[in-house]
């Protein structure tokens, strides 16, 4: 197990900056993940990393050690890529030995390791097939074994859900996150869907442009957003964004609540929210329109079923926000500012 | 009157009609030009039709039997054989090494591409005509450069010893067939998915054992293909032999293709220079089963 850190680590393709000087560090056997839209260089940090790119200037420690310069195999990672990557030609045995073979390890040692790697994954009935004969979740399952039996100190994810239909994912997470907190290995994982960054991450580094936005737990980076980005990134549908004198505020849908639901001893902020379209989604109702005062701004709010208050269209309606559920950012540099007063 | 006539049919709206109709230059040019020659060459097989006899008797299997006795023929046989294996054989190997040469970066990369293919654009029988003026047996350019070096003190007469013949033309054959077997295998290599060979970085395979467990037996079902292009080029090809030794010397060099046209078409013996025409044809369909298969069943697995 092992803290991986980067310093100032950058990464340029001829004029294109992929990764501008990230600074990250791990705690021991954390489940970081790398979220952010595509291109914003979260893979190619993770590349990085696992040595499969040479960063253009910076640090990368592992365990305290710089790795630059090393090649995968002197660093003691293993990494799960998107497609899994297992060689079509090998039968799992040989697709898991494959690294212990690399590292010249006697065939007796090697077997035991096989077998303890698909006993760690429940695959020991699938030794003997080829990839091609396995389903998706059997796959991933292969690749872990793979990449785990080389015993590493740092487990690299490169969107190894992606691939997997909307079911077998929700499974396969699971199954992830179960290994992960049995081995407690340091992983790093990437990806651009939040709702597993959400659910699996222990801490979240959300990424655009190559640069870190934010670093921190699922809870801070959703309720207290370091800059617009990630405030509207997180959140689906995202939060809502308004101008004021000199400063934006914003607020998350499921917060912007008709007058008489919400508890009343909280100190809540009134609106006149005009509604244009209603979606009604099964568990939840999404009413699109805009606040008087900001017509040219959308706003969405989010209500859940057991709000059964009748909503008409195109009509004004009485809604409000908990003050403290305000959010406030600098109008220019879009970054987190304290709490300012709202004019009316 | 629009609409009607925008309801109007036309045969060409008939897709049978149409497939016909598009199909039709290929086929008509498959009949003409191979087809016709075929049957035309079975028919010949079976009669003791010639040059000075252009009568169609049937005659069975006589002809194959005479062409069988001929010792020139059992040569040519076991020649054409030899040089298609061992031709071959350098063919994998030399473009495989300059396929993976070929996909990594470096400078001048489009130049040594544009070279490696030149070999494969020329006609062949000009080129088999610099390759006889480079093996000549007084003016050689290779015996020049030999003799400044103080390795020989006479010339090799390159086309004039069965060995050196030999040499030679599997030589040129190889020369003429490697471009397009590193071009397929190119191919292939670019087809391997990045992410394997980023997990083989990962796993920390050496670079030969990259090749030998991981890249190769993913190329094996396209050096397949590779391999069944070379040996029906080598089999069926009589221009290089021709233009180099006509066979010779002394029928050292003597392949199928050129005794059949030897035979048939010099010595007139028109339906014996088919039955030896025709003897590769078994073969060459045989290959090219064997190779097919093997090629889909790596792809299966």
């Amino acid at each position: 197990m092992a803290v991986v850190e980067v310093r100032g680590l950058s990464k340029h393709f001829g004029d294109v900056v992929a990764v501008d000087g990230v600074d990250i560090r791990s705690e021991e056997g954390e489940f970081l993940v790398l979220l952010g839209p595509s291109g914003c260089g979260k893979t190619t940090l993770l590349r990085m990393i696992a040595g499969l790119e040479q960063p253009t200037a910076g640090e990368i420690l592992l365990g305290g050690e710089d790795v630059v310069g090393l090649p995968p195999r002197a660093r003691r990672i293993a990494m799960v890529f998107q497609s899994y990557a297992l060689y079509p030609h090998m039968t799992v045995a040989n697709n898991i030995a494959f690294p212990l073979k690399a590292q010249g390890m006697d065939s007796e040692l090697r077997s035991a390791k096989v077998q303890w790697a698909a006993e760690l994954f429940g695959i020991e009935r699938l030794l003997q097939r080829r990839p091609r004969q396995l389903s998706g979740g059997e796959r991933q399952r292969v690749a872990l074994a793979r990449a785990l039996v080389r015993e590493p100190t740092v487990f690299l994810l490169d969107e190894p859900l992606s691939n997997l239909d909307a079911k077998l994912r929700a499974a396969a997470r699971d199954d992830l996150m179960e290994f992960q907190r049995r081995i407690g290995i340091t992983t790093i994982y990437v990806t651009h869907d939040q709702v597993e960054a959400m659910g699996m991450g222990d801490r979240i580094a959300v990424m655009d442009h190559g640069k870190v936005r934010q670093l921190g737990t699922p809870e801070e980076v959703y309720h207290h957003p370091a800059d617009v980005f990630v405030a509207q990134f997180l959140g689906s549908p995202p939060m809502n964004l308004l101008e004021s004198a000199n400063h934006l505020f914003g607020f998350r849908p499921e917060q912007f609540l008709p007058e008489g639901i919400a508890k009343d001893e909280t100190d809540r902020v009134p609106f006149t929210f005009h509604v244009n379209r209603i979606e009604y989604l099964g568990s939840e109702r999404y009413l699109y329109g805009h606040i008087r005062g900001h017509d040219k701004t959308k706003i969405i709010a989010m209500l859940p079923v057991t709000v059964t208050l009748p909503i008409a269209i195109d009509e004004d309606h009485k809604f409000s926000v908990a003050r403290d559920q305000l959010r406030f950012f600098d109008r220019d540099e879009g970054h987190k500012i304290p709490p300012q007063a709202l004019d009316a | 009157m629009t609409t009607t006539a925008g309801r109007k049919r036309y045969l060409s709206d008939n897709p049978r009609y149409l497939a016909a109709l598009f199909m039709s230059p290929a086929v008509i040019y498959i009949i003409a030009l191979v087809g016709f020659p075929f049957v035309l060459a079975i028919v010949y097989a079976f009669t003791d039709i010639s040059t000075g006899n252009p009568e169609l008797d049937f005659v069975g299997w006589e002809t194959f039997r005479r062409v069988l006795a001929d010792p020139v023929f059992r040569e040519a046989l076991w020649n054409t054989f030899l040089f298609a294996v061992i031709a071959n054989v350098l063919v994998v190997v030399l473009a495989t090494a300059l396929a993976e040469v070929l996909t990594k970066d470096f400078k001048g990369k489009w130049l040594v591409r544009f070279l490696v293919l030149l070999p494969w654009v020329a006609p062949v029988s000009l080129a088999a005509i610099t390759w006889l003026w480079t093996l000549d047996s007084i003016f050689s350019p290779i015996d020049w450069v030999l003799r400044e070096l103080g390795l020989i003190t006479e010339n090799v007469y390159w086309l004039g010893r069965p060995a050196s013949a030999m040499a030679s033309v599997i030589a040129v054959h190889t020369w003429r067939i490697v471009p397009l077997a590193a071009v397929i295998v190119m191919a292939g290599l670019i087809a391997i998915p990045s992410e394997i060979n980023d997990a083989v970085a990962v796993d920390g395979a050496s670079s030969w054992r990259k090749r030998f467990q991981v890249t190769i037996p993913l190329l094996a079902p396209i050096i397949a293909v590779a391999v069944l292009f070379g040996v029906i080029l080598t089999i069926s090809d009589m221009s290089v032999v021709y233009v180099l030794t006509r066979g010779g010397p002394t029928n050292a060099t003597q392949v199928l293709s050129t005794w059949a046209f030897i035979k048939g078409i010099e010595g007139g013996a028109l339906g014996q220079g088919a039955a030896v025409a025709l003897f590769l044809l078994p073969v060459l369909i045989g290959i090219t089963a064997v190779v097919l298969r093997l090629a889909r069943r790596r792809e299966v697995l």
